[in-house]
């Protein structure tokens, strides 16, 4: 088996390269981005011996021959804009995908797509159904550009495996990752010591663990899973909860006020958020994974259980409010407890109600 | 409303100091008496309704004390559960009064540590969510106390007719809707849960209106509610949950008052596909006492265009007397249960709307006799 990976510039496509390459019926990684990796992933690639070939978009069916690959996955989908704009993240992704769908489509070899996408593309509304299955469409168009992307490249890919029913074609829609080292938006913004939160909103939230994700897509490239598969932890944290577990303090910021701090933070280029990310912390979203456990056989870790492990990983644990440690509030909570049971003790029972009257 | 009243003061009679339990136990034996059924139910102790499962654990905590002696009783939110555990007429005959008082006053230790233990559970996070969004410790610590003092004390909610809730396993209820603001729904979800012996958490099906609005989304979602569509109707009725549905939607909450107790139209009979498709019985419920609390006498339409609502109301107190119109009147209450509507080995005919159609006809016939003999039971809206 030969693997052509994409988006190996990036953490997710650097990760699952070096991880395919080390797993038995692979023999082969070539991995192809639109810019070389950077430092430690860049290390990570060559240790374990995956050629990285870069270009533009087009050039994806170059690689594609030179690395004879029988089998593509596809990660070169980009969530937020980042140094190039818009229109660079369009370009990516959509150019991106059609090129190498078509290289696909034009190869003989070629015996297996697999996909990332993402939960993004069920969009988050307050017209939606409160779980979304693989087969619930969105009611409202999502108004962001990473969730527009993700429709369109569906549907190219349902394009590309209408046309080439031999080929076992997979689209894996991950739910937003976290994990002790990834370094997302979502995990930045968990991190901030005064968590931003939309007023009288408290959106239900999903994850999924890095690891289980990149133990899902390697097992999407060497088995054979044909179709469409949600990929998070089940369970749900609502924000508010999660704020907390991760010992931050939220703050409420009024509805119509987001969009210009959203604007805000990124012209201070703090951090970035897209419209969806908005989206998902007023109306948050929830999936269904019955279908993924199901068809993988596995069990992803629990959303609580992949949060708490990313909490722990981040050194979040030691949160800026030292106050409000689980262990700190239990100490308090015991204290107070054990003081006001001894008062009780002196104050309750013996004299006023003889014991006869109690035991009746 | 005369024979109730007669089953309340002989069930409390002899325990005059017990504060908190009489409202529980005066309210099941005024609903045993309101209805034949049950109050057969009552005479030969309580042979369809079963007690409480052991699985309980605080239930079983409170039965124990009183056999036992000390001590332990827990607090609000298990009193309902202590008065249903016990043979309607209270306590055996000589145990002292007042025991309750005694035992809750002198663990007030314990009560302030389990409410110490919620806070740290609140502000550490730790506690469990469903997928809906369905917080049940918050529901049953702040939500249902709150409710409770509305439903006892100022509606005086009486409940015929709970033996048709099962104990287990899915169930639609269908109501009727009235009242302006959705009390009654509120009200409907406390009844469901202190008159099941195993304290059911009703799932309400809410308007897009709802998850709309800021602060109230987060409300209805942590109390259980989720947006009325079929997935979400099919998907809590095949976790076996008991869901609540008012299909008269906005054209029965904001109608007229000179309309009141007039069923409205059902919808597109949504609520019988998703039954039908699970094989969920459908229980109709009657509500009266919603229709006065707020009586809508006119609606100010350019206003409710530009708020985005389905109508802005005009009660006799509200605007006019700015927050005072705020406050429902106290109407006196009745929620009856009706036998339930079978729906297994329908799931074929989910979709033929004829089908669909003649059920939701049925409950609504139902429920509108109901809402007829209920009316008669309750001459004064006020008494």
């Amino acid at each position: 088996m030969r693997v052509l990976v994409t988006g190996v510039g990036r953490y997710l496509g650097a990760h699952l390269a070096a991880r395919l390459a080390e797993h038995p019926p692979v023999e082969e990684v070539a991995g192809f981005d639109s810019a070389a990796p950077r430092s430690p992933l860049r290390e990570m690639l060559d240790e374990h011996r995956v050629s990285v070939v870069t270009g533009e978009p087009r050039d994806v069916a170059v690689a594609l021959a030179r690395a004879g690959a029988d089998t593509v996955a596809h990660m070169g989908i980009i969530s937020t804009p980042g140094a190039g704009g818009r229109a660079a993240m369009k370009e990516q992704n959509i150019i991106g995908t059609m090129q190498l769908l078509a290289a696909c489509q034009a190869s003989a070899q070629v015996r297996k797509v697999v996909v990332r996408s993402s939960t993004a593309a069920y969009g988050a509304s307050f017209r939606d159904p409160a779980v979304f299955t693989e087969t619930t469409p969105p009611s409202l168009a999502p108004r962001g550009g990473f969730a527009k992307d993700v429709i369109e490249i569906e549907g190219y890919v349902r394009g590309f495996a209408r046309r080439r029913p031999d080929v076992v074609t997979t689209v894996m829609r991950l739910a937003p990752m976290v994990g002790p080292q990834a370094d997302t938006t979502l995990t930045r913004y968990f991190s901030l010591p005064v968590v931003p939160t939309v007023l009288g909103r408290d959106p239900r939230l999903q994850f999924i663990h890095f690891d289980d994700a990149l133990e899902l897509l390697v097992r999407a490239v060497v088995e054979d899973h044909r179709g469409t598969f949600n990929v998070a932890g089940e369970g749900v944290l609502v924000l508010s909860q999660a704020i907390r577990r991760a010992g931050r303090i939220a703050v409420p910021v009024l509805e119509p006020g987001l969009g210009a701090l959203a604007g805000l933070v990124r012209a201070l280029r703090l951090m970035e958020f897209s419209h969806d990310q908005l989206d998902l912390l007023v109306h948050g979203r929830v999936v269904d994974t019955r279908a993924l456990v199901a068809e993988f056989g596995v069990r992803p870790r629990s959303t609580a259980e992949a949060f708490d492990d990313f909490i722990r990983g981040q050194g979040l644990h030691r949160p800026v409010f030292a106050a409000l440690r689980p262990e700190t509030v239990e100490t308090v909570e015991k204290a107070i407890v054990a003081g006001i049971r001894r008062l009780g003790e002196r104050v309750g029972r013996p004299t006023d109600h003889p014991p006869a009257e109690v035991t009746r | 409303m005369t024979r109730p009243r007669k089953a309340t003061t002989a069930a409390a009679g002899p325990e005059p100091a017990q504060r908190r339990r009489r409202p529980a136990t005066s309210r099941r034996s005024s609903a045993a008496g309101a209805s034949a059924a049950a109050s057969a139910d009552r005479a030969n102790g309580r042979p369809t309704r079963p007690t409480p499962p052991t699985t309980v654990p605080a239930v079983v905590g409170a039965v124990s004390a009183e056999e036992s002696g000390p001590t332990r009783v827990d607090n609000g939110s298990r009193a309902a559960a202590d008065g249903a555990a016990r043979p309607d007429g209270g306590r055996p005959a000589g145990q002292p009064a007042g025991l309750d008082e005694v035992t809750g006053w002198a663990d007030w230790p314990e009560q302030v540590a389990d409410l110490l233990a919620f806070l740290r559970r609140r502000l550490t996070g730790r506690y469990e969510v469903d997928e809906f969004g369905f917080d049940p410790e918050l529901t049953e610590t702040v939500f249902y106390p709150l409710l409770r003092l509305l439903y006892r004390h100022y509606f005086r909610v009486e409940v015929s007719g709970a033996h048709h809730l099962p104990a287990h396993g899915p169930v639609l209820l269908v109501a009727n809707h009235s009242g302006t603001v959705p009390v009654d729904a509120l009200m409907l979800s406390v009844a469901v849960h202190d008159e099941t012996p195993t304290h059911r958490h009703m799932r309400l099906l809410g308007a897009d209106l709802v998850f709309r609005i800021p602060v109230l989304s987060a409300f209805a979602r942590k109390s259980g509610s989720t947006l009325a569509c079929n997935p979400d109707a099919e998907r809590l009725l095949n976790a076996g949950e008991v869901v609540g549905v008012f299909p008269e939607g906005f054209k029965g909450i904001g109608k007229h008052y000179r309309d009141r107790y007039k069923l409205q139209r059902f919808g597109r009979g949504g609520f019988v596909s998703a039954a039908l498709r699970t094989g969920a019985p459908i229980v109709p419920v009657s509500i009266v006492g919603a229709e006065e609390i707020y009586p809508i006498i006119g609606s100010i339409t350019p206003l409710a265009k530009v708020l985005g609502l389905p109508y802005f109301p005009v009660t006799p107190l509200f605007p006019w007397f700015g927050p005072l119109g705020l406050l429902p009147l106290p109407s006196k209450w009745l929620i009856e249960f009706s036998p339930p509507i079978p729906t297994e080995g329908l799931a074929a005919d989910a979709d033929d709307p004829m089908v669909v159609f003649n059920v939701a006809d049925q409950v609504r016939e139902t429920i509108q006799q109901t809402l007829y003999a209920l009316l008669e039971r309750r001459p004064d809206p006020f008494s």
